[in-house]
């Protein structure tokens, strides 16, 4: 188990290629975010989370980002927290074994719930 | 031949635990011209020093190695140890097996290889050393301080107690610096100007002080203890010595709608102004941009309601050139720009102000007469927001990486100052760190939290938003209640970043003085030597080598006066014998070398040279000031018939060190 976690957290950074470290917990981030009361964990947290190894409770819950990118752009350290958020979405979708999605099944995939902008974010992958 | 000695230092477990020093001395033993070799534990000891004087006396050593720390460290002490012993200073040479070696390697063998290479190259270059022998040079017995803040008076005063000549240079019209802007001080909450201005008045009073505001450093030629420097004096358009600064002129004056830089643009000034009352000196200044006299020659009323007759148009910027011993940067900090912060809305509300802007408003000689109302429309503002770290502790770029330092004091400060005049107000502090380190500094910020219901959140604000009602929606984080939070707001305030004076680098360029990649002026040793640049002659004093507030300022502005006292009191200077020569033979007279001393120590003059059929014929040539050159050597490498070399370091001296690493 402890294994694992630690292979999704090494996942998870690789992918996103944030480097969690350098934040000085300052907390723009969840300050500048505009989905904040949405979330059940915040973008100060998310980094935190990953920096503990913490991700597979962020892989059950981290779909009201946004992916505004207002943590991204105001972050004074250059931390990008919904980065990280878009790599444990990418998990996700891995462990389900949806790697090879086609961009014609997402339509039948949609969840009414799900934020525009959130969609949108999930296109960027597909658009190469 | 040489006679060499090699003496490797242990430096404890510094240089034996990643080289075996054992091994390094007798390897050394078989290179060319080495007749003695040994190792101790701390060479730059009394006992390590013995050992060298010694090895000098019964070996008849002509030459030595010391394989040790960096020259910066002990090249001094060694050298004195080799005179003792009857060894010119000059013949001993440092291989740094330490900073460049032990300390960098983490293998035995790796640094033990290195090592050796290094004592060889020393070995190689100490085989051609020639005896030298330093000259004398003259110390001008007067300094100049570049900056009139506190830091620049503070240093004035002490050197001209000391009883040497000061001259202060100021580029604003008064003395004064930032201090002068701001209204109370932490942690004791005493007015500013109470305690800067009786300074000012002193510095301006005091024989052995000349103040020359207004003006500006635009070259400086020479070295420790004989530096000449050329300051513009910029046209006041007014008499300086004639002006009683009655401000009748600034009454009259039509043109009232120039922004106030001493009030940071939040109110107007006339065309011909005194910046403040206190100012130092106490005369007026026309600002040549604004005044439409000088623009359009039709006005001239200043000079009609002028009694003493100061007011004169037709001043133009002087030239004076001095000579000094010592200068001193004190050239200060200002509050960083806000462009890259616009999630802040700084330049969409004027109610989002600096903290700097917000000590004028609290200030009694301020835009509001200390009345702390809105800028937008003079309401008194019932919920404040002051956010920390505007623009410091930022990696992105987009600030200083640097922690400003003074902020969480003034912060608390104001949000004190606030809540003791208008206990109605609320007032918030939006912080990542409180970092109160410093007398009576903690105490100081738990009576705002304690006594005075500051609301310290920690956290940060994402954004400020104006809205239509005209009140500062600001979006934050409390990170403890893992929240986040909406204050409507009637006023915010920004701790900003401080950065170095822009003035800064171009000064360090003419003095040749490092700085750090912030333009913060470099000191020669971080810890050792804190108020000296590694430039001799050249020091520093106040906010232009770190951020630092006033206590600190006053205490480094008196380190700075010591040193330079330190070298004002000595009649004569030990010169650098290593300095550079040219061969009248091979020069081809190109000003290669004149072009790139920064010393200007190169001349270039016309020689009759005997050709080889008995006809002389002239030729143009370099020669070097021996007392102006500082040895470092970017003629050497310019010149391009090699005819330039330096004494110390020859051209001969630095390929043999390299072949040595290369065989």
């Amino acid at each position: 188990m402890q294994t694992l976690k630690k292979k999704l957290t090494e996942q998870v950074l690789r992918t996103s290629g944030v480097n969690v470290r350098k934040c000085m917990r300052c907390g723009k981030c969840s300050g500048s975010c505009p989905s904040y009361e949405e979330m059940d964990y915040h973008p100060h947290q998310f980094v935190y989370m990953v920096e503990r190894g913490d991700v597979d409770a962020l892989m059950k819950s981290n779909y009201r980002c946004l992916s505004c990118m207002a943590c991204v752009e105001r972050c004074p350290r250059g931390v990008a927290p919904a980065k990280l958020i878009e790599a444990i979405r990418l998990m996700v979708v891995r462990q389900q074994g949806q790697n090879h999605l086609k961009a014609d099944q997402i339509p039948a995939l949609l969840d009414k719930d799900l934020p525009q902008q959130a969609i949108v974010s999930a296109f960027r992958k597909y658009s190469k | 031949m040489q006679k060499i000695g090699v003496f490797v230092c242990h430096c404890g477990t510094n240089i034996a635990g990643t080289v075996d020093v054992h091994a390094v001395a007798e390897a050394l033993k078989n290179e060319p011209g080495v007749v003695f070799s040994t190792e101790y534990p701390y060479m730059c000891s009394e006992t390590g020093q013995n050992i060298i004087k010694n090895a000098v006396r019964e070996n008849g050593l002509t030459g030595a190695v010391i394989c040790s720390c960096s020259p910066r460290m002990h090249e001094v002490t060694f050298r004195k140890a080799a005179t003792a012993a009857g060894l010119n200073p000059y013949m001993l040479e440092i291989a740094n097996i330490r900073e460049q070696c032990s300390w960098i390697h983490k293998d035995m063998p790796t640094g033990t290889a290195k090592a050796i290479v290094l004592g060889k190259a020393a070995v190689a270059k100490v085989n051609l050393n020639v005896p030298l022998t330093s000259g004398e040079s003259p110390v001008t017995k007067r300094a100049l301080v570049i900056g009139g803040g506190i830091a620049g008076i503070q240093t004035a005063l002490d050197i001209a107690e000391a009883g040497f000549e000061v001259d202060i240079v100021e580029k604003s019209p008064t003395i004064g610096g930032k201090m002068a802007q701001m209204d109370k001080t932490f942690p004791t909450l005493d007015c500013a100007a109470c305690i800067l201005t009786p300074k000012m008045v002193e510095a301006a009073q005091h024989e052995n002080i000349k103040i020359y505001a207004y003006s500006e450093v635009t070259e400086v030629k020479g070295f420790v203890g004989s530096f000449t420097v050329k300051i513009k004096r910029k046209a006041r358009y007014v008499k300086e010595n004639i002006c009683t600064g009655c401000g009748d002129c600034t009454k009259k004056c039509p043109q009232k709608k120039i922004p106030d830089e001493f009030n940071l643009g939040m109110n107007n000034r006339s065309a011909v102004y005194i910046p403040f009352a206190q100012a130092v000196p106490k005369v007026a200044t026309i600002d040549p941009e604004h005044c439409t006299m000088l623009k359009t020659g039709k006005c001239g009323i200043c000079a009609k309601v002028c009694t003493a007759n100061a007011i004169d148009y037709t001043q133009q910027d002087e030239y004076i050139e001095e000579k000094y011993g010592a200068i001193v940067a004190a050239t200060g900090y200002n509050p960083i720009t806000l462009e890259n912060f616009d999630e802040f809305a700084y330049s969409r509300s004027p109610d989002v102000v600096t903290s700097l802007e917000y000590e004028r408003i609290l200030n009694a000689a301020g835009p509001t007469d200390g009345k702390l109302v809105r800028p937008s429309d003079g309401v008194h503002p019932k919920t404040i927001v002051f956010i920390q770290c505007v623009g410091s502790r930022d990696t992105t770029g987009c600030g200083k990486q640097y922690c400003s330092k003074v902020c969480c004091m003034y912060t608390a400060k104001h949000a004190m100052l606030t809540r003791e005049k208008y206990p109605d107000t609320e007032v918030y502090v939006f912080y990542i760190d409180v970092r109160t380190a410093g007398k009576n500094f903690d105490e100081f910020y738990r009576r705002a939290v304690e006594d005075y219901d500051v609301h310290y959140i920690k956290g940060m604000v994402g954004k400020v938003a104006p809205m239509a009602d005209g009140k500062l929606m600001v979006q934050a984080s409390d990170l403890l209640l893992n929240e986040q939070l909406h204050i409507y707001a009637d006023m915010v305030v920004l701790a900003t970043a401080i950065e170095p004076d822009k003035s800064a680098r171009s000064l360090a360029t003419m003095l040749t003085a490092s700085m750090d990649t912030n333009d913060f002026f470099t000191e020669a040793h971080a810890k050792l030597r804190p108020v000296e640049s590694p430039t001799a002659g050249i020091f520093l004093s106040g906010t232009c080598q770190g951020p630092k507030d006033i206590p600190e300022t006053v205490s480094q502005a008196g380190a700075a006066a010591v040193k330079v006292i330190g070298l004002l009191v000595k009649n004569k200077l030990t010169c650098n014998p290593c300095v550079a020569h040219s061969d009248e033979q091979l020069c081809n007279g190109c000003s290669s070398c004149e072009k790139v001393c920064p010393y200007g120590a190169i001349s270039y003059s016309d020689k009759e040279f005997r050709m080889p059929d008995r006809t002389t014929a002239t030729r143009r040539v370099a020669s070097v000031n021996a007392a102006v050159c500082q040895g470092c050597g970017a003629c050497t490498v310019t010149c391009p018939s090699g005819a330039m070399d330096l004494d110390g370091f020859s051209n001969r001296q630095i390929m043999a060190e390299v072949d040595a690493i290369c065989r």
